[in-house]
């Protein structure tokens, strides 16, 4: 995971903290109603640095530390944007987004609903995900599948810092609640990034690596997982395509389907739990789009259904690896 | 499609302090009257099964909302609650359309996707009601913070009856409202009934020591006298408009009906003659009407006429959204994303 992406074009590289942080700036400096609140964001750049610096160009007005009140300041900002500004609500751990729900999910998501379409809530909620940063059961789920599960909302899961930055920008310029879900474990990954303004569409999947034999549909730091599982397959013949769908809702569920329909196998790998997750949703999507053209049963791969142990001998063990995807790709296509 | 006066004043600059002129305690005396009159014919619509879902009847706390918007100016904004028939009006909005609203017709304020508990009017202020109890105290600190990032002299009411005070959401507003001297009136509506539990039973200490514990300025009033939540509300929007930041007005009411229309026998949690004391002797518009006589402000005929304006104008209204159409099947699935 740590691996720089090679150069295309002797771009600049950054790191996924980087690119979050540049995309920031760029969109406050270019939007006064743009405003980031959180616990911790303006001098302590958040509990992970990756705000770092902010404050100093924006002043703290606009980079506002906040009390530990995560339903608080989600409500704030709703109520925000509703009313002519684009908060960025920083809630530090995906975990806590549990605090935060009845402002996402009974107010932000359904305010243009239920207005008739008259109000609308341009907010983004920034969080975290991903385990085995050894911060045990409160501190490392992947929860991004409760808010794909409610209309209104829009979830944004990036995998590298290419795809954080461009579709960061996107959140912030979208006139709906948008939550943009972190892996705190890829805050060092490095990639390209140029120094061009662009924007990336919401419900694009990106085809991170082609391939014919298998279809991996990756999320966050999945993608890179099975990246890494992609080149070991290689080594033994088999050429694995990884679909990175980047937004799980909205979801381009035809880029999956096509590369389901070309390699006849699909795997789904999502740092969520498993049961009732992203991995079933795609999963099925799979199934009715791409049914006559697979040649075995589309296999999900999440994290274990249990809470996240502290133990590191233990927590290694609950989510995907390279290794773990690479075996189950292999099992998929007869390669035991 | 007919539209009600708007009832609310123009915007900035803000209204001036000082005692209202006979004029305008007559307004507030019509906007009363509207409420009390499209409240009775709610009830009349659900007992008549006309309207579907649930009705939360404010009749009873009419000076509340007519006090407290009648300091606003047009583009400042309230949040409400499930509660909100009589916020919404008092706020400026028209009641055919609110009517429509209820009955889930195309024509109403939210083409009939709100319904009651979730009326919004985003063009005289009006947030959105909110069947979340305690729920819009988010917004109404978020939509604060705005009109002060903006420099727009606007303030954020927030209604909220007592049974919020239980919700943690209430008290992380308030520390941030206060934190940050945003413009915001929290309302608390103290009608004694958490749905159908009497308040003492829920609130542990004086629920005016929460506010005082966050440095919010504070005022405990008898929310039956129009004069006073009036004139109280004056003062604090505008110390608001001031920058002085928030404040938090408790003010003691009661709701004549039951929680919704439907709770009839109530004798389990309150007793006939408690309601009967406080429809007889504390009516806020009988209260009201009492004032203006005895001050001769008004006659009694100028108020009869006014409460038979109001129910002409609130029949209208409900003939308008009885007859109007449902909205095309299309809708269902318009609106969920800007």
């Amino acid at each position: 995971m740590s691996t720089p992406e090679a150069g295309k074009n002797g771009a600049r590289v950054l790191t996924f903290g980087e690119a979050i942080r540049e995309a920031l700036a760029e969109e406050l400096r270019r939007d006064p109603t743009v405003f980031v609140m959180g616990e911790d964001v303006a001098e302590a750049g958040t509990a992970f640095k990756v705000l770092l610096g902010l404050v100093d160009e924006f002043g703290p007005d606009r980079v506002i530390d906040s009390p530990i009140s995560e339903p608080g300041i989600t409500g704030l900002g709703v109520g925000a944007a509703m009313t002519g500004m684009r908060p960025v609500i920083d809630i530090m751990f995906g975990d806590f987004i549990t605090l935060t729900m009845d402002q996402m999910v009974n107010q932000a998501a359904k305010i243009h609903y239920m207005s008739g379409g008259k109000l609308k809530v341009p907010m983004v909620l920034r969080t975290t995900m991903g385990a085995t940063r050894r911060s045990a059961a409160q501190h490392s789920q992947s929860l991004h599948a409760w808010f794909s599960h409610v209309p209104g909302l829009k979830v944004v899961v990036p995998s590298t810092p290419y795809d954080a930055k461009g579709l960061l920008k996107t959140a912030i310029r979208d006139d709906n609640p948008v939550a943009f879900f972190e892996d705190k474990m890829m805050y060092q990954l490095k990639g390209e990034v140029p120094e061009e303004e662009y924007t990336i569409p919401f419900g694009v999947a990106d085809i991170k690596r082609s391939g014919s034999d298998i279809t991996i549909v990756a999320t966050s730091s999945m993608v890179q997982v099975s990246l890494a599982a992609a080149e070991k397959l290689a080594e033994i013949g088999i050429e694995a395509e990884v679909v990175d769908p980047r937004t799980t809702f909205p979801l381009d569920k035809e880029t999956i389907i096509e590369s389901a329909k070309k390699t006849s196998r699909a795997i789904v790998v999502d740092e969520g739990y498993e049961r009732y997750g992203v991995t079933a949703e795609i999963a099925s999507v799979i199934a009715d789009g791409a049914f006559y053209y697979l040649d075995a049963p589309v296999k999900r791969m999440g994290a274990m259904d249990v809470p996240i142990p502290f133990s590191p001998a233990l927590e290694d063990l609950t989510v995907p690896t390279a290794d773990t995807v690479m075996e189950t790709a292999k099992a998929l296509c007869g390669r035991v | 499609m007919a539209k009600a006066a708007k009832q609310t004043k123009p915007k900035t600059p803000a209204k001036a302090a000082g005692s209202p002129d006979a004029e305008e305690w007559l307004t507030m005396y019509q906007q009363m009257a509207r409420i009390r009159a499209f409240e009775d014919r709610v009830n009349l619509l659900y007992t008549s099964a006309k309207m579907p879902g649930l009705a939360h009847l404010y009749i009873g706390e009419e000076a509340i909302a007519v006090g407290v918007c009648s300091a606003l100016n047009a583009d400042d904004y309230i949040t409400s609650t499930h509660r909100g028939h009589g916020h919404c009006i008092a706020k400026g909005a028209a009641v055919d359309l609110m009517f429509a609203e209820l009955l889930g017709k195309a024509a109403g304020y939210c083409k009939g996707k709100g319904g009651s508990m979730h009326i919004a009017d985003q063009d005289n202020g009006n947030l959105g009601a909110n069947a979340i109890v305690g729920g819009s105290a988010g917004i109404a600190v978020g939509a604060g913070f705005s009109a002060q990032r903006r420099g727009s002299g606007q303030v954020a009411v927030c209604f909220f009856g007592e049974g919020a005070l239980g919700q943690g959401l209430i008290y992380e507003t308030m520390n941030l409202a206060q934190l940050w001297k945003l413009p915001v009136i929290f309302v608390c509506e103290n009608n004694m009934y958490n749905e159908y539990t009497h308040f003492s039973e829920t609130t542990a200490g004086q629920p005016i020591d929460r506010a005082h514990a966050f440095g919010i300025h504070t005022e405990e009033l008898d929310g039956q006298d129009i004069r006073l939540v009036h004139e109280t509300a004056v003062r604090v929007v505008e110390r608001a408009r001031r920058g002085e930041g928030p404040a938090f007005l408790l003010c003691h009411t009661y709701r004549y009906h039951g929680h919704h229309v439907g709770d009839i026998n109530r004798e389990y949690y309150r007793s006939k003659e408690e309601e009967r004391d406080w429809v007889e002797n504390r009516d806020p518009i009988a209260l009201f009407a009492d004032w203006l006589l005895a001050e001769k402000l008004t006659d009694r005929s100028v108020l009869d006429g006014i409460e038979a304006e109001a129910k002409d104008e609130v029949e209208r209204g409900a003939q308008f959204a009885l007859d109007a159409p449902y909205p095309d099947p299309s809708e269902v699935e318009t609106n969920v994303y800007a």
